[in-house]
């Protein structure tokens, strides 16, 4: 009987460690330990030993049984994993074929230059106002120290409404509105849309876009206005940019200044983009004028600021080198996916 | 304003090189636009003299000519047909150095040359500066310069410096006031020109000539010199040439001379033919209605009441400050001419100049507000240059009417403040001595200071500021970055934010933005299909625009964004995807200005239908919790579908409309006939928005799921089915949705089939089949009842 027991063992064993496909394996389960297996047999046999026999065997049965179970289970574990290197060497796919599209839109690059521009400002503590288009020539020009008939209207001709009403010619009526309506300190950028009556053309365009800074406080100086304008143009156009300052008139701040960046292009040795400059005028500043601060109710005595405005077609266009400022209003999706 | 250097150091001692000089000015305020250096390429050029000329024995067309050059005589093969011994004409030397590449000695058809004869061509001249040159050939010089000597120099071929001059610097229209700003910005010595006139005619200008001003506060003074004897001829060609360099077309010596002042003092001149003024009286006055005058350039010119004229005592001699007129101008005739240095208004120059058309050097300069200190100087140094030139004899005295008088002002000078605004440490000391140089009157005790004639700029404290700050150098002043100062929260408002949430939607979309303009053609509306009076046509009207298509403020996007399309659609691109957010602007009654409103304009075409532009939406409306938004069938907007469309509401507000443009439109715009666009009001969406968010607990009993099918009219939008549905349908109903719609033969004709799952569920305990059923039944009998649908 224990021989039996042995070479039944054995022979599981042996069958287990030859074992190719899950479905031999289970044959062989079926074989050894099924209702009618071998070792099942066995027990049934049990009845015809002695008593004393009787716990020995049932022993020794249930250690062999201990072992082919263990056994299948392990060399089931085996089949998998080779079921499964089998199954993924059959799926490799060509992973230098395209993705799937997802469609996808993009932003406008004049949006993405402001949006720039204003995460810039917003991070130094300013807050975005609005104001309108369509304008009272009270807040385009007179408040801002243009009077009726001043030279400075003509270097900036303008579409007219009627007598008193203006497409806007700049973003500075919107530092009127805010100084009108809100306290010291101010701290705010207008970005909009501005007009000037100028033909279509490759540099030209009667809309375009600006971005108005406007900070009122106590003790606002010139240095604050550089310094503002030196962080401002190291974000936008890389850390190694320099400013240069250069008077200029406005007829609403003084001192005035046009402000020129280092070229992006050649960092200020010259090159086609900058004409051999080594630098690009940018935007203008200065300091608020007194008659505007007080215009606005606020008192020059007390309170100092400074303004800058910049255009926004020209900067994306610096940025992004493009060459023709028709192509930013024709919308050819060619164009606007590059962004 | 172009500035020749020379010129310019005759009053001021320039120590650096021109490039130096250009970039110290520009960071001083006098903004160089250019230098043009007209004799940059030349070198090795002298003046050479034909000694003699042969023909040459290979070429018919060429000759031999030996050309004394100075230091020796030299041996030149030329082909220009019009030189003859005893010219003196430009010879480039062997080793010279021209714009068109360097001179050799070479051989031409066997002859030896030793340089070249030039043309002013090649010497990258134009006619304007050498107004004698003949069109082809060689330049020959009339006046025979020294042998040898550089043409440059002969020539007065120099670097010339072009400035921008901003509108409140009048002064530094003129060589003298650059030369003043150049000096301070040097730190080296100006001087002013020495004006001394000899007087030599005879007897008073006041016996020749009378000034009345009728019109003081648009003239505040008119003085005038008479000058007798005049011998008309070519004004001399150092004068010429500087007047060439500075852009001016030379004419004869008397105009030469007044064009000169200008350029020099900045004040314009005008010389008249004093014949030609009847009784020698003039009379500054605003013209009449009906008069006419021939201006210089030989054009007629109505005149009005708005404008002043010069006149004699029978009819206008000149538009003041703009152009002289034809009737007394100087030609080679004139034996005697009356003088003018006049202070006009700058506003009454500047609208005259538009009203007629012409924009001159002498409006140019009036426009910005001259000084009328500087009109006496000027006409003293006209006076001068015409005595010095042997132009004419110049009557003793001046006939000067000055009735409204200049008046002085001064500032006191206070450095802390300045100090305070640069955020500068700037000595008091420094500041005086600043002034000085400015030629500002400074009493060094009280600080007062007293402002120059020729700066009505500066007015304020922030002026002198200013005046500081461009000399001490804007760029020495230290950055600083509002330390100490108040700070500030920044950030955008929550409809700016929400703005942004609408783009980042958009373009998850897959659509892309653009930027239109913001006005457009009033023919569009027809286009468009409006009927005559409808609201959309009443737009806010540009005045002075740049045309039609320009010419009215955009009180709908849809016009814009169809030219979007067809702009891609004709070049092709399959898919068109597009949204802009952008202002409409209507017209108020009653009210100054429009109101303008932000709208979303979504435009589509290509593998796309109505249900993608509405899926969108109503993703963008879930996005921003939008509820209550409503899409009914809308069939009377002109420019879309009748049959496709749907108006946009959300709570009870009008929101806009979405839909297939109609298949006119479409074609009348160019655009694909399948053509979808969505207009939606922002701010309606904005304040319907909600993102303020807030967990609900997840369903903690199972759902029961009906599905069923129902056959109604083709009519019936399938948005009253659910409105019947949800009627009926209890608290238990918690979601319907449609997933399928079919028409054909399995329905019968006019019919439809639609097909809901609908889901029930408790929030507070496990669903029976049965309370499901009763609902079930209400809500088919409650179909059944309103909308004579049935199960299929
Ligand atoms: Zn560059």
């Amino acid at each position: 009987m224990k021989e039996q027991i042995e070479s039944i063992a054995s022979e599981a064993m042996e069958k287990l460690e030859n074992v190719q496909d899950m479905k031999s394996l289970e044959e062989i389960r079926v074989l050894f330990l099924g209702k009618k297996g071998k070792l099942t047999g066995i027990l049934k046999g049990m009845g015809a030993l002695s008593p004393e026999e009787r716990p020995v065997v049932g022993q020794m049965v249930n250690e062999v049984r201990k072992q082919v179970e263990d056994s299948i289970l392990k060399n089931k574990n085996r089949l998998l994993q080779k079921e499964r290197e089998e199954k993924i060497a059959k799926e490799t796919i060509d992973v230098t074929m395209p993705g799937t599209l997802l469609a996808r839109g993009k932003k406008h690059p004049l949006t993405q230059v402001l949006d720039e521009i204003k995460e810039v400002f917003i991070g130094m503590g300013y807050e975005i106002a609005e104001g309108p288009e369509v304008e009272l020539d009270y807040y385009n020009f007179e408040a801002l120290n243009i009077p009726k008939n001043h030279p400075a209207r003509d270097t900036q001709d303008s579409f007219y409404i009627n007598e008193n009403v203006v497409l806007r010619t700049q973003t500075s009526p919107v530092q009127i509105r805010v100084m009108e309506n809100k306290k010291p300190p101010i701290k705010i950028i207008c970005p909009g849309r501005v007009y000037r009556s100028d033909q279509v053309d490759a540099t030209h365009s009667p809309i375009f876009h600006q971005v108005e800074g406007l900070v009122v406080d106590k003790g606002v100086t010139m240095g604050d206005l550089i310094g503002t304008l030196q962080v401002f143009a190291r974000s936008l156009f890389g850390e190694d940019t320099n400013i240069r300052l250069r008077p200029h008139h406005f007829p609403f701040t003084e001192p005035s200044a046009e402000v020129d960046v280092s070229c992006w292009g050649c960092g200020g040795k010259g090159c086609r983009i900058c004409k051999n400059e080594g630098w690009i005028e940018i935007l203008g500043a200065g300091m608020v004028h007194p008659k505007v601060l007080e215009i606005c109710g606020i008192d020059p005595k007390v309170y100092s600021g400074f303004a800058f405005g910049l255009g926004v077609e020209r900067t994306a266009m610096g940025r992004f080198n493009i060459d023709d400022m028709r192509l930013l209003y024709e919308n050819d999706m060619r164009f606007l996916k590059q962004f | 304003m172009k500035a020749p250097i020379s010129w310019l150091k005759d009053y001021v001692n320039i120590n650096v090189d021109i490039e130096k000089l250009a970039e110290l000015l520009t960071l001083s305020g006098s903004k160089v636009e250019a230098v043009e250096d007209l004799g940059k390429s030349i070198e090795n050029v002298v003046v050479g003299k034909i000694v003699s000329m042969d023909k040459h024995p290979n070429a018919d067309k060429l000759k031999v000519a030996q050309v004394d050059v100075g230091k020796e005589v030299i041996q030149v093969v030329t082909g220009a047909p019009n030189v003859q011994v005893g010219d003196y004409i430009p010879v480039a030397l062997v080793g010279a150095h021209l714009p068109g590449g360097k001179i050799k000695a070479s051989k031409l058809r066997g002859v030896e040359s030793y340089g070249m004869m030039c043309s002013i061509e090649e010497l990258n001249l134009t006619s304007d500066y050498l107004p004698d040159a003949p069109e082809n050939g060689v330049y020959v010089f009339r006046n025979k310069p020294e042998v040898g000597r550089d043409v440059k120099e002969v020539l007065g071929l120099e670097p010339v410096i072009e400035f921008e001059i901003t509108s409140n610097r009048p002064d530094c229209f003129s060589i003298i006031g650059l030369a003043r700003e150049a000096s301070v910005t040097l730190s080296t010595d100006f001087k002013k020109p020495e004006i001394t006139v000899k007087e030599e005619g005879k007897g008073k200008a006041s016996d020749h000539a009378s000034v009345v001003i009728k019109n003081p506060e648009l003239c505040s003074r008119y003085a005038a010199r008479v000058v007798t004897d005049v011998k008309i001829e070519p004004s001399p060609e150092w004068m010429q040439r500087r007047l060439a360099a500075a852009g001016m077309r030379p004419i004869n010596n008397i105009v030469d001379i007044t064009n000169y002042v200008m350029l020099e003092m900045g004040q314009p001149m005008h010389a008249f033919d004093l014949e030609c003024v009847d009784g020698g009286n003039i009379i500054v006055r605003t013209a009449r209605d009906d008069e006419v005058i021939t201006t210089l350039d030989g054009q007629k010119r109505q005149l009005d009441s708005s404008m002043l004229v010069i006149a004699d005592e029978n009819k206008p001699v000149a538009i003041a400050g703009v152009m002289g007129g034809e009737n007394s101008e100087v030609t080679s005739g004139t034996r005697m001419i009356l003088l003018e240095s006049a202070n006009f208004n700058g506003t009454s120059v500047r609208l005259t100049g538009k009203k007629v058309g012409i924009r001159s050097e002498a409006s140019n300069r009036f426009e910005k507000g001259l000084d009328v200190e500087n009109v006496i100087p000027a006409l003293n140094r006209c006076a001068q240059l015409i005595e010095e030139l042997g132009a004419g004899k110049v009557v003793p005295g001046i006939v000067d009417c000055y009735p409204v008088k200049s008046e002085t002002v001064e500032i006191e000078l206070n450095d802390k403040e300045i100090n305070n605004l640069l955020g500068t440490d700037i000595k008091r000391e420094w500041m005086l001595d600043l002034f000085e140089k400015l030629e500002f009157g400074v009493d060094r005790d009280s600080g007062i200071l007293t402002v120059p004639s020729f700066r009505a700029d500066v007015r304020v404290q922030a002026d002198l500021a200013e005046e500081v700050a461009r000399f001490y150098d804007y760029n020495n002043i230290k950055p600083t970055l509002l330390s100490g100062k108040s700070s500030t929260l920044g950030r955008k408002t929550y409809s700016q934010k929400m703005e942004d949430l609408i783009i980042q939607q958009m373009l998850s979309f897959g659509l892309y933005e653009t930027y239109t303009f913001s006005f457009t053609s009033p023919k569009v509306w027809d286009k468009m299909r409006l009927p005559k009076e409808h609201e959309l046509r009443n737009a806010v009207v540009i005045t002075n625009p740049l045309g039609e298509d320009f010419s009215i403020m955009r009180t709908t996007t849809i016009p814009e964004m169809l030219g979007v399309l067809k702009t891609n659609y004709n070049r092709k691109v399959e898919d068109g995807r597009f949204f802009e957010i952008s202002y409409v602007y209507r017209p108020i009654e009653g009210q100054m200005l429009p109101e303008e409103r932000k709208v979303l304009t979504i435009g589509l075409y290509g593998n796309t239908d109505f249900y993608y532009l509405k899926g969108i939406i109503e993703q963008l409306f879930a996005q921003m919790n939008i509820k209550d938004a409503d899409f009914s069938p809308e069939k009377n907007h002109p420019a879309y579908h009748p049959g496709r469309c749907a108006r946009v509401t959300i709570g009870n507000t009008a929101t806009g409309y979405i839909g297939e443009i109609h298949p006119e439109v479409a074609d009348n715009f160019e655009c694909p006939a399948r053509t979808y666009i969505a207009v939606l009001d922002i701010k309606t969406m904005i304040e319907n928005s909600n993102m303020t968010k807030e967990y609900k607990g997840l369903p903690k009993y199972p759902a029961i799921v009906r599905d069923i099918a129902l056959v109604v009219k083709n009519e019936i939008p399938v948005k009253d089915i659910e409105a019947v549905i949800r009627q009926f349908g209890d608290t238990i109903l918690e979601e319907i949705k449609l997933f399928d719609v079919y028409k054909g033969e399995q329905v019968p004709e006019g019919m439809k089939s639609v097909a809901y799952t609908l889901t029930f569920r408790s929030p507070d305990k496990t669903l029976t089949d049965d309370e499901v059923n009763r609902v079930m039944e209400n809500i088919l009998n409650g179909l059944k009842t309103d909308l004579n649908a049935t199960l299929r």
